[in-house]
């Protein structure tokens, strides 16, 4: 099938590539680009282990195809840290131990970080009900929960410093 | 899985010419979030899919005094479920749309998808009927105007014919004295499918009902309204019993299902249960 010429920018780096229209934009970041933090899970939308975001809002990725990316800026796992310095997120999963085998922590991250940049103030009860496209399989949810809320707080004050 | 062919037209008219030219082959992709899973699990083997998502202006929501609101066909279901404007004059509508799927999922799905894949339980269905909602349908022999009730034949199946594209919903503007609501019934939070779906708009005149409409999603083999339920309402007070009687006879007027979700029992008993609530919080936001 013919290829479609895709340009877009992950993590800030401008991509022009040559793809197969079945492509998914989770085949492309991690077979094309190589970036293997964003994970797949289900494929079928249901576990979010895929989550990126494009254009600053959280999707599954393993449910746009990559051609539909054209033009739009993608964030993943990969590009959440500045240089050596943790985005709030990943210090509050380290220190709260917000995952065991690790493997839906990125979508959980990202789509947390989605849904905080839009409700900085959110309610636990709004982050649970926020991240019910995530499942963990170790059942680590609580964890979970509390390093999102400790990350919340770490990125109002963030803010405030501002 | 199969490849495909990708087009990704700019204009209506492109668009439409490519589903005609694919004969029964072509397949239209609005959000995909139904789409690729069928296609990843061998149910859709599209041979050319056309994306609507290069079409400018096929995603924005307005609302004007006299017209009501309306809605591009590609519209995301978060941003109807975010729109202040829905949220206030339209709530049962925010309501459907942010039961769809996840946040993630919401961010991809749109409203149009959600009603040509003619989904019984479609999560905002239910509120477009009782918004009385008109769909504007394109395609390269001009367009035309339905009802959203006329659209729907059974599940998964709809007036749509091939060629056809939905470019907007335009729903008429709403009284003052009105309220909606749309309850779900689920097991889960967040990323399940209805067991039954009930949305209501109730309008007050002097504390009588002038007008109510109820929708129905997921009991029937199309969303439907509980048209005798609002004639019994039409005209009284929202007392108990008459409560009662609307209720009962939405529940007759389904004609549900038993599947691995629950009995055809459940569903009816539960369409008595909720349109009485329903209705209640519709007129209690009033």
């Amino acid at each position: 099938m013919k290829k479609h010429l895709v340009s877009f920018t992950v993590n800030n780096d401008q991509y022009d590539l040559l793809v197969e229209p079945r492509k998914t934009l989770l085949a492309v970041l991690r077979d094309s680009i190589g970036l293997t933090g964003t994970k797949e899970g289900c494929s079928t939308g249901d576990c979010g282990a895929c989550t990126v975001t494009v254009d600053g809002k959280s999707v599954t990725s393993c449910l746009m195809l990559a051609a539909s990316a054209n033009g739009k800026a993608i964030k993943t796992i990969e590009g959440l840290s500045s240089g050596s310095s943790l985005h709030p997120l990943q210090h509050a999963f380290i220190d709260k131990g917000g995952y065991q085998c690790g493997f839906c922590t990125p979508g959980f991250i990202m789509a947390s970080k989605a849904f905080l940049e839009e409700n900085p103030n959110a309610t636990e009860a709004e982050v649970r009900h926020a991240l019910g496209g995530n499942i963990c399989r170790c059942t680590g949810y609580t964890k979970i929960i509390e390093a999102v809320m400790s990350a919340a707080e770490l990125m109002r004050s963030a803010r405030q410093a501002r | 899985m199969r490849d495909f062919a990708l087009f990704e037209p700019t204009t209506i008219e492109e668009a439409s010419s490519l589903l005609a030219e694919n004969g029964g082959k072509a397949t239209i992709l609005a959000g995909g979030t139904d789409l690729l899973v069928g296609w990843k699990e061998g149910i859709a083997t599209p041979k050319s899919v056309v994306s609507l998502a290069q079409i400018s202006g096929l995603d924005s929501i307005a609302y004007d005094e006299n017209t009501g609101l309306s809605i591009g066909g590609m519209t995301k279901m978060r941003a109807i479920e975010q729109s202040s404007t829905i949220r206030n004059r339209y709530t049962a509508l925010a309501e459907g749309a942010s039961e769809v799927g996840s946040i993630q999922i919401r961010n991809l799905a749109t409203l149009g998808g959600n009603i040509c894949n003619a989904s019984p339980a479609a999560d905002t269905v239910a509120a477009l009927l009782v918004f009385g909602a008109q769909l504007e349908i394109a395609s390269t022999y001009g367009e035309r105007t339905i009802p959203i009730r006329d659209f729907f034949v059974g599940p998964g199946e709809s007036s749509l014919q091939h060629g056809e594209i939905v470019t907007r919903l335009v729903c008429p503007p709403r009284p003052d004295n009105s309220g909606s609501h749309y309850i779900k019934q689920k097991i889960r939070e967040v990323m399940d499918l209805a067991f039954i779906g009930v949305a209501a708009s109730v309008e007050l005149a002097h504390g009588v009902v002038a007008d109510v409409k109820i929708g129905l999603a997921a009991v029937a083999p199309t969303p439907i309204r509980a048209t005798d339920a609002e004639n019994i309402l039409k005209g009284n007070s929202l007392s108990e019993s008459i409560l009662e009687q609307a209720a009962s006879a939405a529940a007759e007027q389904s004609s549900p299902i038993s599947d691995l979700r629950c009995s055809a029992e459940y569903r009816e008993d539960m369409v008595r249960v909720l349109t009485k609530r329903t209705i209640q919080a519709s007129a209690a936001r009033i």
